[in-house]
């Protein structure tokens, strides 16, 4: 696959912004858009993610090789499946009930499985979701660095998840390839890695620990 | 430049010397103390947040805020803030406006959405609403505070019509102050409705918010409304030592962001990372008088902020703990950092040890 180096984020709240100045920073060429009309967020493009694009989120999306889903998951219900076909959609949302209430549609299973199963003409990823928005930019650090930090990166497309390990390496963080959706469940609000800033060592120890608990 | 030095409180339960957490009753009783005392030690402003867990029992302060009012003659108080998703404007708008009356116009309000949440099910409101709910609430709040009758209509409660919301404030609207997080959105939402901006800053370097301050400058030229201040409201602890400070706080910190980490997403704490948010760059203001004013001061010249409220307590901490605070705060803090920000910066910078 050629390198997929055009980014849409949607999202303008907490972690979009994050993941547009992280991926910036990185040298892709990126967009950003909410539901509503890009002048909204010109301002904060302009002072808040400088070198990022406002547009519309059917624009950012048509142009795009990838697009980052930062909305809250509410949020997602509302958007039309269409405009992602074809893309690699990463998946940077959670299903928290306890921070933001109980969502039908996500309860039975993990939430990636279930937005992927309204996208069905994406290869959807699961990534960036399981560090905080407010320690996501502070941590990124280059390969070399001894401080360097994990990010998990689960999805069913080997291709896509290829693309966003890529992806997860270049803003800044050691990536960890799942090779299966499911197996994301474990990046999830209440997994062992979730909240947490681990090494890969550290990341790697919680996954395997977080197995055994469950046999 | 006009600075203002606040305290906040989230009515963090107290426990006694051996460690026994003291009821919600007295807990409630020595936060009435408490701003009383604040304003005997020179703070200019007391806040409460409210909250409804059995750590922080505060679910009710602006009838605190009414306590210290009688008591008190020169100290702005306030709510740190009231979450107004999950609560009625009107009435919100009465308590506070009730409150400014018995206080002869000492009354502030900070309003938040809420980032703890747990108003949302106490009260029967979805949190998946939380954007709509505060989007109109907080425009409806904008709309009494002019004072006369209201004319609103929305999805989120009863329509009113040329309605005379009583009582009338005798001065003019109260200042009143959008809480934000992290979300630029909010910052821009504040600056459109007119409320000046409050940055509750509790992880991570400070700094960063710098473009939020910004943003909200020149979103407020946008909407084409008058420059409005910029305040930070982070946690601390201030005692005779550094040392002592981090002794005192730190169990406390780690429990309660231990027992939150789950619903808000937080890390849970390790001495190393305390150490960094203590430090020069971090966001908790954990000291000795000299370092915490030093911090205050670089970060507020840094997001060109007027207003600093210290978030003080934690549960667990004992009411002596927190009076020898208040009154190091307001003796001492106050007003080394307003001697440092009196000073031309270049000379102040050479003075910063480390810089």
């Amino acid at each position: 696959m050629e390198e997929l180096s055009r980014l849409a984020v949607l999202g303008a709240g907490h972690a979009g912004p994050v993941i547009a100045r992280l991926a910036i920073r990185a040298g892709y060429s990126v967009a950003i858009a909410t539901s509503g009309d890009p002048e909204d967020i010109a301002l904060i493009t302009e002072l808040v993610i400088p070198g990022a694009r406002p547009r519309w989120a059917a624009d950012a999306v048509a142009d795009a090789d990838i697009v980052v889903l930062a909305i809250p998951l509410h949020r997602f219900l509302d958007l039309d499946p269409g405009l992602l076909n074809g893309k690699v959609v990463v998946d940077a949302m959670n299903y928290w009930p306890a921070s933001e209430g109980v969502l039908k549609p996500f309860t039975g299973g993990g939430s990636s499985e279930i937005v992927a199963g309204r996208l069905t003409g994406s290869a959807v990823v699961k990534a960036l979701n399981h560090i905080g928005y407010h320690e996501l930019e502070d941590r990124a650090r280059p390969a070399d660095d001894p401080d360097r930090r994990a990010v998990g990166v689960a999805g069913d497309d080997p291709v896509a998840v290829a693309a966003i390990a890529g992806l997860v390496d270049r803003v800044g963080y050691d990536p960890v390839r799942l090779e299966i959706l499911r197996a994301g469940r474990v990046l999830e609000p209440g997994g062992p890695v979730f909240g947490s800033v681990l090494t890969l060592p550290e990341f790697e120890r919680a996954m395997r620990e977080d197995a055994r608990s469950l046999t | 430049m006009m600075y203002t030095f606040g305290l906040d409180t989230f009515g963090d339960r107290n426990s006694d010397a051996d460690g026994k957490p003291l009821s919600h009753a007295q807990t409630i009783r020595n936060v009435m103390d408490e701003g009383v005392f604040a304003e005997q030690a020179g703070v200019d402003f007391f806040g409460i947040g409210e909250h409804h867990t059995d750590y922080f029992p505060m679910p009710a302060g602006d009838v605190v805020l009414a306590a210290i009012a009688a008591r008190t003659e020169r100290i702005r108080l306030g709510s740190a803030v009231a979450v107004l998703s999950s609560d009625d404007p009107v009435r919100v708008f009465q308590r506070y406006s009730t409150l400014n009356a018995i206080s002869g116009g000492r009354a502030e309000v900070i309003l938040g959405r809420g980032s703890s949440i747990e108003s949302f099910p106490l009260f029967g409101y979805d949190l998946a609403d939380y954007e709509e709910l505060f989007e109109e609430k907080a425009t409806l709040f904008g709309e009494l505070l002019k004072g006369g009758p209201v004319t609103w209509d929305g999805k989120t409660r009863a329509p009113l019509l040329s309605q005379d919301v009583v009582p009338h404030t005798e001065f003019g609207p109260f200042p009143a102050w959008i809480g934000v997080g992290g979300s630029p959105q909010s910052v821009v939402r504040a600056a459109r409705l007119g409320f000046s901006l409050m940055l509750a800053i509790i992880g991570g370097p400070p700094a960063r918010f710098a473009a939020y301050s910004e943003l909200f400058q020149r979103a407020l030229e946008k909407f084409s409304r008058p420059p409005l201040p910029v305040g930070v409201h982070s946690p601390g602890h201030v005692a005779a030592s550094d040392e002592q400070a981090k002794a005192e706080f730190w169990p406390r910190w780690r429990d309660i962001i231990a027992l939150v980490a789950p619903e808000r997403g937080f890390a849970i704490p390790t001495e190393e990372s305390f150490d960094w948010e203590t430090g020069p760059h971090g966001a908790l203001y954990v000291g000795s008088p000299e370092t915490v004013a030093q911090k205050i001061a670089t970060n507020l010249r840094a997001l060109g902020a007027t207003r600093f409220d210290l978030k003080y307590g934690m549960p667990g901490l004992t009411h002596d703990q927190l009076m020898t605070n208040i009154q190091l705060y307001g003796h001492q803090v106050i007003p080394r950092v307003r001697e440092l920000l009196s000073q031309p910066q270049g000379d102040r910078r050479s003075q910063l040890p480390g810089s």
